[in-house]
């Protein structure tokens, strides 16, 4: 089970903040959904490789060509916030 | 102009006589987007422009378009204005198909019914009190609903097939790979997919034409092994169909998709296929779990690019950067999006990546190689797309697991990267079912042909009942 505080940690990882009201009905909804999906563990899979991708290709290259590439402009036309070429935000 | 009836080889034949004109086309069916889409809501924002001298398309929100606001239907891209195109837009504008608008999804694709729209909901051409089915609806309902000859939709974990099941309409989940994903917004990366949705399978087969082949942009994408065909012949012979017990017997199917989709396996014995009963032991039981611990994973770190700093929305007031990234990513992202970042980040967090994730991956390579020992007996696959039929709005909103269910037919074959074709087989309490043909990577031509028969066979007619 999932506890209130984990709820809080994986939030706090992935940069999300959670008003109470969340914390707790995200606790409930991933331990139904974790007891759920747990079903995966069930299968003894020691000696199965895993697939990444469903394709297998291994390496595809292109030619390293220079191409058109943005304006510092473009770049920056849907930033929230600039300061001269830069992305301006709050204090790090 | 019937945009209802009329489909894209029909389009396409009035131009090359020249008895309409691409703005015509346009025209004609931003009138019936005009008339009837604020009961429908397929669209989140339409273009006057009209670009190419082909026939209109609309595009899923999460395709890249050059100057036209892109959301995925998420708040936290409300405005944000790409500055290239995907390279399917690319494709279909090299092709002179003009943009009738951005369709309406859920949120970064992720539901089954187009309810997680950061922007409302849309609704089911065939009944408005019922959901069109997503995460592609609103591509599926524009088709339905004649508002767009055709249009792409992205396919992660259903997300074309299950809606175009729902509106009655024709959606193809291409072979993983054959499509490129350049300028997509992306959600779960080895899995998403952009496929064609159309009303007649023909239709499909020339959008796919014009969409797939490698990508120097997507690393991911090949070159198709074979040209597209155009399906012409209304028989089966010679294919052998398997029908796997678990798709077709699983918990949850109504008795009359059952019933549609019982005689068009008949239909299918008659135009000279042949049939045999197989069985995917593990690939529907584990796909569900399987899925839903691959796609947050893959999700929670494709959203970990929305900070706030080059694009999308901001929250106001925060005192540092920090407390700026968590509160806009509280403020941005509706629960479906949040649900399955926490979800993510727990599976990939330390301690329980293995158990978790790992395990997954383990459980992809059985579904995958279950697939490919029937593919040595079959040519295709069938069963139901979706095991009910177009739900209320509301219905699986307050249950996340209910609504997770309702793509438990198309994710096995979607793990193991097989193409998927949804063809409308019938109707059932006056809503229509759809038939999922699957077959091994890259046999579109064989699903299209198959696909094309059955149609032809089935005479379902797509103008919603209540349109007609």
């Amino acid at each position: 089970m999932i506890t209130r505080d984990e709820v809080l940690h994986v939030a706090r990882l992935a940069r999300l903040e959670l008003t109470d009201d969340e914390v707790e009905r995200f606790r409930e909804q991933l331990n139904a959904i974790l007891e759920a999906v747990g079903k995966v563990s069930e299968l003894d899979l020691a000696d199965v490789e895993p697939t990444a991708h469903p394709l297998d290709l291994v390496n595809t290259w292109r030619e390293d060509e220079p191409r058109p590439s943005l304006s510092v402009d473009e770049a920056l036309s849907n930033a929230p916030d600039r300061e001269g070429d830069f992305f301006r935000v709050p204090a790090a | 102009m019937d945009t209802l009836r009329l489909t894209a080889e029909e389009a396409a034949r009035l131009l090359d006589r020249g008895e309409a004109s691409s703005e015509e086309l346009h025209a004609a069916y931003r009138a019936a987007i005009d008339e009837r889409d604020p009961e429908l809501h397929a669209f989140l924002r339409t273009v006057d422009e009209v670009e190419g001298g082909g026939v209109p398309i609309a595009f899923k929100d999460l395709i890249s378009t050059r100057g036209v606001e892109t959301t995925a239907a998420s708040k936290i891209l409300a405005g944000y204005k790409p500055l290239f195109d995907a390279t399917v837009a690319t494709r279909c504008r090299d092709a002179g198909l003009p943009l009738l608008g951005k369709t309406n999804m859920d949120e970064f694709a992720m539901g089954s019914s187009t309810e997680n729209s950061g922007f409302g909901p849309t609704r089911n051409p065939w009944d408005p009190e019922r959901v069109p089915g997503g995460s592609s609806g609103g591509s599926t309902a524009a088709v339905a609903a004649g508002f767009a000859p055709w249009a792409l939709g992205s396919d992660t974990g259903g997300s074309i097939k299950q809606p175009a099941a729902l509106c009655g309409v024709v959606g193809l989940r291409p072979t993983y790979g054959t499509v490129s994903r350049y300028g997509i917004v992306a959600f779960a990366s080895s899995l998403d997919q952009i496929g064609p949705i159309t009303k007649t399978v023909r239709d499909c087969a020339l959008l796919y034409r014009t969409i797939a082949g490698r990508d120097p942009c997507d690393s991911t994408t090949v070159e198709l092994p074979q040209p597209v065909e155009l399906p012409e012949a209304d028989d089966l012979r010679g294919l052998k169909i398997g029908v796997p017990k678990e798709l077709n017997e699983a918990e949850g199917i109504e008795p009359g998709v059952t019933e549609q989709v019982n005689k068009s396996l008949d239909l299918a014995r008659e135009l000279g296929a042949e049939l045999e009963e197989c069985s995917l032991p593990r690939s529907v039981d584990f796909g569900l779990p399987c899925y839903y611990l691959i796609a947050p994973s893959e999700a929670s770190s494709n959203l970990a690019r929305y900070d706030a700093v080059r694009y999308g929305h901001r929250a106001e007031g925060a005192a540092d950067v920090r407390e700026m990234y968590a509160r806009t990513r509280d403020e941005g992202f509706g629960d479906e999006p949040k649900r399955r970042i926490m979800l993510g980040t727990y599976a990939l967090s330390a301690g329980f990546y293995e158990a978790f994730y790992g395990q997954a991956q383990k459980v992809r390579t059985l579904i995958k190689q279950e697939h490919d020992a029937l593919f040595e007996r079959f040519d295709l696959l069938v069963s139901p797309t979706s095991p009910t039929v177009a739900f209320a709005l509301g219905a699986r909103t307050d249950n996340p697991l209910a609504m997770y269910l309702s793509d438990v037919l198309t994710i096995p074959s979607n793990m193991a990267g097989m193409p998927g074709l949804s063809v409308p087989c019938g109707l059932s309490e006056g809503l229509p079912v759809g038939l999922q043909l699957i077959g091994p990577q890259f046999s579109e031509n064989t699903l299209f042909r198959a696909g094309h028969a059955l149609e032809q066979a089935l005479g379902f007619d797509f103008v919603p009942e209540r349109l007609r």
